[in-house]
């Protein structure tokens, strides 16, 4: 029963995914209200499901990398729906819709692990660490993918090719100020979510900090994204600059989630959690 | 015999420190005109000054007089000696003078053909001609014929949109890369219609501040009238490239105007802010190599014109169209202005018959007696007729030859037939 809610999240966000891309090419605007609709339909079940998760696990579903895909996923549609409320900018959708599809593809071609929880993890810290680092993650995503756009349409604008790509990207302006607009609530967002991981630690383990992998890439995305912060207020970087930088930043931030947790070892590797 | 005569100059044949100088004081037109009226030689006279040319037209019977007369009320108005812009005028007579304003109130005279601010400017330069009552039957005729002939290309062709679009593309592409114009702020340097054209599409799109330079700051402080907008001096235009968002350029400078250095420098204080150029000037005003920076954009009017993938073959069409079109105008102005020709041999004919009715009435009234009021009416009305159908023959023979190369000669047989030359006083005796 409980999977149902999932199958039909990456259903609908499967369809919503391809109205959007219909969108795209048709520009029909009841295209895109369809889409809109599946989406928040897809980003319902998909909460229910979370919901339903968190009572019977007791913690936020987010131990294994299955759970913690589909928690990505939702987490930048979650922020994605934010952001057209106040941005209503509809081609956003057609860029963020497969990369959260994407991502639920992936949580679902993995297997389901079952297994009891580890009472350190029934915590209330623990959701809100992960809580606050994924709303982060999903506004970088979300910075990521307005990087992408400023990119392709500045390239079209500098090089005087006006065609129909440039005639459905939206204004460079409005690009990169979602792209500020993603770094500048992110970035507290992962600091919190860093220190209250830390206070969780403390908890938990004993330690604030202990050098453990993830850990330390944690802070190196996290020096990425202040040194970026800091050249957009400071210095004044903006366009080019800043979507190129926020891009390469998204990237280390991907290899934190993923990388970090495979191959390096370490209490955060999603090894380490559900076993034992 | 009267001749139509334009002279005049215009982008291509002055440089734009001489079209400023004649263009320097906005009241010129009507000084223009008040002299116009003045001369002695000239009949009916019109004057158009903007930024891009200066033409006066007139009617005249003594074509050497006067056209002397309007080139040194020329010097006059721009305080300038005659040689020194004698060579870059033009002058056109009759037929090439009807479709020469012709050619410029359709915009096929334009640096940027087809752009429409001319179309007012010389329908301007027309009511300014009727309140000093300068322009008579052959002027009123002739200025509304080139409005029509304007109105003919705009709908008949695709010349115009060209340009519109042209300023239309730059709003588009402005909007692509700030989203909304309001708050911006634009400078524009130098001036002309096509600059103007775009700078007030990008007013009417939100943009409410805007500065102006001109390489003569007098020049700069009308145009600023023009928009609302503060003048600035040329050498002012480093320091404003901090402040403004949005650069129209159209001066006629051989160099650069604006340089990758100077752009370079001002970057960094702006905090990259983009900055969009938008080069309207050939020779170009900025450094092709201003688009490399980081957030600035640079457009030139090839830019633009690519932008509204007009082909060159499919434009080439449509200017041979709309000569066409002014082809076909200049003809039927012609044909209307011979029968100017034929009007005096008709109303001298016409008042021949009137004194006959008169003076045949007058000897036949003691005959008739006391006659009643409608019994007179009838009387008078069954003379005029009688006589009336028997001229109106000629005259419409008359007419119809009025544009062949024979109609002298008809002419000439028409007043001896009717011994018209002579005087009524001598017919009659």
């Amino acid at each position: 029963m409980i999977y149902l809610w999932f199958n039909m999240a990456l259903f609908f966000e499967l369809l919503a995914t391809g109205g959007f891309v219909v969108y795209i090419v048709k520009q029909e605007k009841w295209v895109f209200r369809c889409s809109y609709w599946i989406l928040v339909a897809g980003f319902v079940c998909h909460t229910i499901f979370l919901s339903y998760r968190y009572y019977s696990l007791g913690t936020a579903p987010v131990l294994d990398l299955k759970s913690a895909l589909g928690f990505f996923s939702w987490s930048i549609i979650f922020v994605y729906l934010i952001f057209q409320i106040k941005f209503r900018l509809m081609v956003l959708g057609s860029f963020v819709a497969p990369l959260a599809a994407f991502l639920m593809i992936i949580s679902y071609a993995m297997p389901w692990v079952e297994g009891p929880v580890k009472p350190v993890f029934k915590s209330l810290w623990l959701t809100v660490h992960v809580g606050t680092v994924f709303i982060g993650n999903g506004l970088f995503a979300i910075a990521f993918l307005a990087a992408i756009m400023y990119l392709i349409q500045e390239h079209q604008i500098k090089r005087k090719r006006l065609g129909s790509v440039y005639a459905r990207l939206p204004s460079l302006a409005t690009l990169d100020s979602i792209n500020y607009y993603s770094l500048i609530y992110g970035f507290p967002f992962l600091t919190l979510g860093m220190i209250t991981g830390s206070i969780y630690a403390q908890y938990a383990l004993g330690k604030y900090w202990q050098w453990d992998p993830k850990e330390v890439w944690s802070l190196v995305t996290w020096l990425f994204y202040g040194a970026l912060l800091h050249e957009r207020l400071v210095v004044g970087w903006r366009g080019r600059r800043a979507a190129l930088m926020s891009i390469i930043c998204f990237c280390i931030l991907i290899f934190t989630f993923v990388g970090a947790s495979f191959w390096l070892g370490g209490y955060h590797s999603f090894s380490s959690m559900g076993a034992r | 015999m009267f001749k139509i005569i334009n002279i005049g100059m215009n982008h291509e044949t002055a440089p734009v420190e001489l079209r400023e100088c004649l263009a320097a004081e906005p009241d010129n037109t009507v000084k223009a005109l008040a002299c116009m009226r003045d001369l002695e030689c000239v009949g009916e006279g019109l004057f158009l000054s903007t930024c891009n040319r200066i033409e006066a037209l007139f009617t005249t019977e003594a074509a050497g007089e006067a056209k002397k007369s309007i080139i040194s009320l020329m010097s006059g108005l721009g305080n300038m000696p005659e040689e020194k812009f004698s060579s870059s005028l033009y002058t056109f007579e009759d037929k090439d003078a009807v479709r020469h304003i012709f050619r410029v109130a359709s915009s096929l005279d334009s640096m940027v053909v087809g752009e429409p601010q001319i179309l007012g400017q010389i329908k301007e330069a027309y009511a300014q001609a009727t309140i000093k009552k300068t322009s008579g039957i052959i002027l009123n005729r002739l200025m509304h014929r080139a409005f029509h002939v304007a109105k003919r290309v705009r709908t008949e062709t695709e010349i115009c949109e060209a340009a519109v679009s042209i300023s239309y593309a730059a709003v588009e592409l402005a909007k692509k890369i700030f989203h909304v114009l309001d708050g911006k702020k634009v400078l524009l340097i130098g001036a002309g219609e096509m600059a103007e054209l775009a700078a007030r599409h990008l007013m009417g799109h939100g943009v409410s501040k805007m500065a102006v330079a001109n390489r003569t700051f007098e020049r700069a402080v009308q145009v600023a009238e023009l928009f609302n907008a503060s003048p600035v001096s040329f050498d002012e235009i480093g320091a404003q490239l901090l402040e403004v968002d949005i650069v129209v350029t159209s001066t006629s400078a051989p160099e650069y105007v604006i340089t990758h250095d100077q752009v370079k420098k001002s970057l960094r204080k702006r905090r990259n802010r983009p900055l969009f150029f938008i080069d309207i000037a050939v020779p170009r005003d900025v450094e092709p190599a201003v688009n490399d920076l980081e957030n600035v954009y640079v457009y030139d009017i090839d830019d633009l014109k690519g932008v509204i993938e007009l082909n060159m073959a499919q434009r080439q069409q449509e200017a041979i169209k709309a000569e066409r079109i002014v082809q076909e105008e200049v003809v039927k102005f012609e044909k209307w202005l011979k029968t100017l020709e034929v009007v005096p041999t008709i109303i001298s004919l016409r008042e021949k018959v009137e004194d006959i009715i008169h003076v045949e009435l007058k000897k036949s009234s003691s005959a008739l007696g006391e006659l009643t009021s409608s019994q007179n009416n009838a009387i008078r009305s069954l003379t005029r007729s009688i006589a009336e159908k028997v001229i109106n023959d000629p005259i419409i023979y008359l007419k119809r030859k009025a544009d062949r190369p024979s109609l002298n000669m008809y002419l000439d047989v028409t007043r001896r037939l009717f011994k018209l030359d002579e005087g009524n006083g001598d017919d009659n005796k």
